[in-house]
């Protein structure tokens, strides 16, 4: 029982949460707040699986999300919505078909990886870190100029899936989604890396020629990386689709995929738990920095010195990100928890958790 | 039954090499090599610096694809194989300079190097199906085995760049020999070794030689090291092959000596 005392108290408090929400005790704005935390977890797990496991540079991470979120919303207005006529599917099938929708969007954006795993065959490092920005560019532009889902304008239409949920039961449907999503990503890649199978990724990482010649067939483990990567990707720009109701191309663009970077690097390349410790923080960090009184708290002595200028909190907030970035570089390169888990850091916790 | 007895008698060859050629552009870096290994054979390849030795080991193991001629692993040939297709055939090498993943455990280093007799894939990982938890569980205890008979088990969890260099040597070959080869390529085992660790190195080949069914085919400078373990020895320079034979005749060779320490005419 007691190695499972963590496990334990991560379902209790997720059960928690919900019952909290679910009883209007923590209001919308919170909840909004850890429905980004978990996407954002995913982002930066999936996302350090090619960055940090595979050791290769991709910056266009958004770019599967963006794939994702048009897949499943366009899937979801079909089936539930009327935009595109009279709704595929009865309403009531709704909580059997959205986690279906999520996963085939994630299919979708998975095959897409293909995109930038194969040029990985051949090209390594800054040459691929070019192709994957290329390949965010051309997603977003193609999608930009598809007319029939809004083009530069958007695509709604989502929500009314999400109050098909709430039709058959009044509840926070989205955060119970994106709770299970969550840990179901980070479950996938825990038992994906942790197998010999997946660990020949970190050998392409360490050195890929002795990786292909001691019978690691590259190629393949390259392209299921990045499927994976991709396809979790996916799930997550699904889930956001949904819980704003609205998508645009713009959003998905390289400010989208840098945040990821910020994330994966911030955690620590290679490390899951890193990855997910840092999810919370930046998410957590954005968020105290969306707030005009802290922004101009934190700033005052700069400000009593300037006193024409008058930081606005949307501004400084992408001053103070890169400037952590730049602090975390300069004097933690190998980021919060390098390339070492949780367990690895305080032995003690191994005796608390079970996570395979 | 004629037939029969031929195939008893004449073994397939382990290796055979026939005509190899490879091109870098303009530079013929090897022209017309030809080789046979039969089985249990421990053979040397010497030769100069720069000679083309460890591009044969780059033809052989799938590394390079050969401008012409052909490579035949146990009668299989490799032609357009990608290098763990190669090893999959029963080839395995190790490095000159040691190419070991540094920061995986020595035991991970053992069983990732199975990689092509996982004998699951994606979905049995992620399921952790039954065939998974056998084979992950075999696999665990071949490495273990191995490293037990290679005297580094008490290395199995640290990290191989905190070992001392012999003792990488050491786990290469171990790596190298976890994938079950009818051919093991070593190149340059005893560089950057001083004559105490290779008089053990000779000891751990010829030990290797006697306890594993494997064929040794070796590339190396420390002449002692050569000498006393090669049957037959191949002699290349720049790209040809100058004789082959076995060490006594290959130390009095005059085309060696001149290839080694030139020739008195300048």
């Amino acid at each position: 029982m007691k190695k499972y005392s963590l496990n334990i108290l991560l379902v209790v408090f997720a059960i928690g949460l919900l019952f909290a929400a679910h009883f209007r005790i923590i209001d919308g704005y919170i909840q909004i707040v850890v429905m980004t935390i978990g996407i954002n977890i995913m982002m930066s797990t999936s996302l350090n699986l090619v960055n940090g496991n595979m050791g290769e540079f991709t910056c266009g991470h958004a770019a599967f999300m963006c794939i994702g979120a048009y897949i499943s919303s366009v899937l979801s207005v079909l089936c539930f919505g009327t935009k595109f006529g009279d709704p595929l599917l009865p309403a009531a099938s709704v909580l059997f078909v959205f986690p279906i929708i999520l996963l085939i969007g994630g299919a979708v954006a998975a095959v897409s990886s293909l995109l930038i795993s194969v040029p990985s065959f051949k090209t390594r490092d800054d040459y691929l870190a070019i192709i994957s920005i290329a390949v965010n560019y051309m997603i977003i532009s193609a999608i930009e100029n598809m007319d029939f889902v809004g083009g530069s304008r958007g695509f709604q239409g989502m929500k009314g899936t999400v109050w098909a949920m709430v039709d058959i039961f009044d509840g926070p449907w989205m955060l119970f989604w994106v709770i299970n999503f969550t840990v179901f990503s980070v479950w996938v890649i825990r038992r994906f890396i942790s197998s010999t199978y997946g660990k020949g990724v970190n050998a392409i990482c360490q050195d890929e020629v002795a990786a292909e010649i001691m019978s690691v067939n590259t190629n393949k483990i390259k392209i299921i990386n990045f499927m994976l990567a991709a396809g979790l990707a996916g799930c997550a720009g699904g889930l956001y689709a949904h819980i704003i109701g609205y998508v645009n191309p713009q959003s998905f663009n390289i400010l989208k995929s840098t945040e990821a970077l910020v994330m994966v690097y911030l955690g620590g390349m290679g490390s899951l738990s890193g990855a997910v410790i840092s999810a919370i923080i930046f998410t957590g960090l954005l968020e105290v920095l969306r707030s005009q009184a802290i922004v101009d708290g934190l700033l005052s002595p700069i400000t009593f010195m300037f006193p024409d200028w008058e930081p606005s909190a949307g501004v400084i907030k992408w001053v103070m990100i890169p400037l952590l970035l730049i602090i975390v570089m300069q004097f933690r390169s190998e980021g919060i928890m390098g390339n070492r888990e949780l367990g690895d850091v305080f032995p003690k916790l191994k005796k608390f958790y079970r996570f395979k | 039954m004629m037939a029969q007895t031929q195939i008893q008698t004449e073994p397939t060859p382990v290796l055979e090499v026939r005509g190899l050629t490879q091109r870098f552009g303009g530079l013929t870096a090897l022209k017309d090599f030809n080789v046979t290994l039969m089985p249990g054979e421990l053979c040397g390849l010497i030769g100069p610096n720069g000679a083309g030795k460890t591009t044969v080991f780059n033809l052989v193991s799938g590394f390079y694809q050969p401008t012409e001629g052909q490579i035949l692993v146990d009668g299989n040939p490799t032609a357009e194989l990608r290098p763990h297709k190669v090893t999959a055939l029963g080839v395995a090498r190790t490095f000159q300079n040691i190419r070991l993943w540094n920061d995986m455990t020595v035991l991970d280093n053992i069983r990732v190097a199975q990689h092509n007799q996982l004998g699951y894939g994606f979905f049995h990982a992620i399921a952790r199906s039954k065939r998974y938890q056998a084979r992950e569980e075999q696999i665990t205890k071949e490495a273990e085995e191995l490293l037990d008979v290679f005297d580094l088990k008490r290395y199995a969890e640290e990290l191989p760049k905190n070992l001392p260099y012999g003792t990488q040597r050491k786990l290469e070959i171990a790596r190298a020999l976890s994938s079950h080869p009818k051919l093991l390529l070593l190149d340059e085992p005893a560089a950057g070794l001083n004559s105490a660790d290779a008089k053990d190195l000779i000891r751990l080949i010829r030990w290797i030689h006697d306890t594993f069914d494997v064929t040794i085919w070796m590339i190396e400078h420390h002449m002692d090291v050569m000498m006393e373990l090669a049957t037959q020895i191949k002699v290349i320079d720049f790209g040809e092959t100058i004789t082959d034979g076995n060490p006594e005749q290959i130390r009095n060779h005059p085309a060696v000596i001149t290839a080694y320490l030139g020739d008195d005419n300048i």
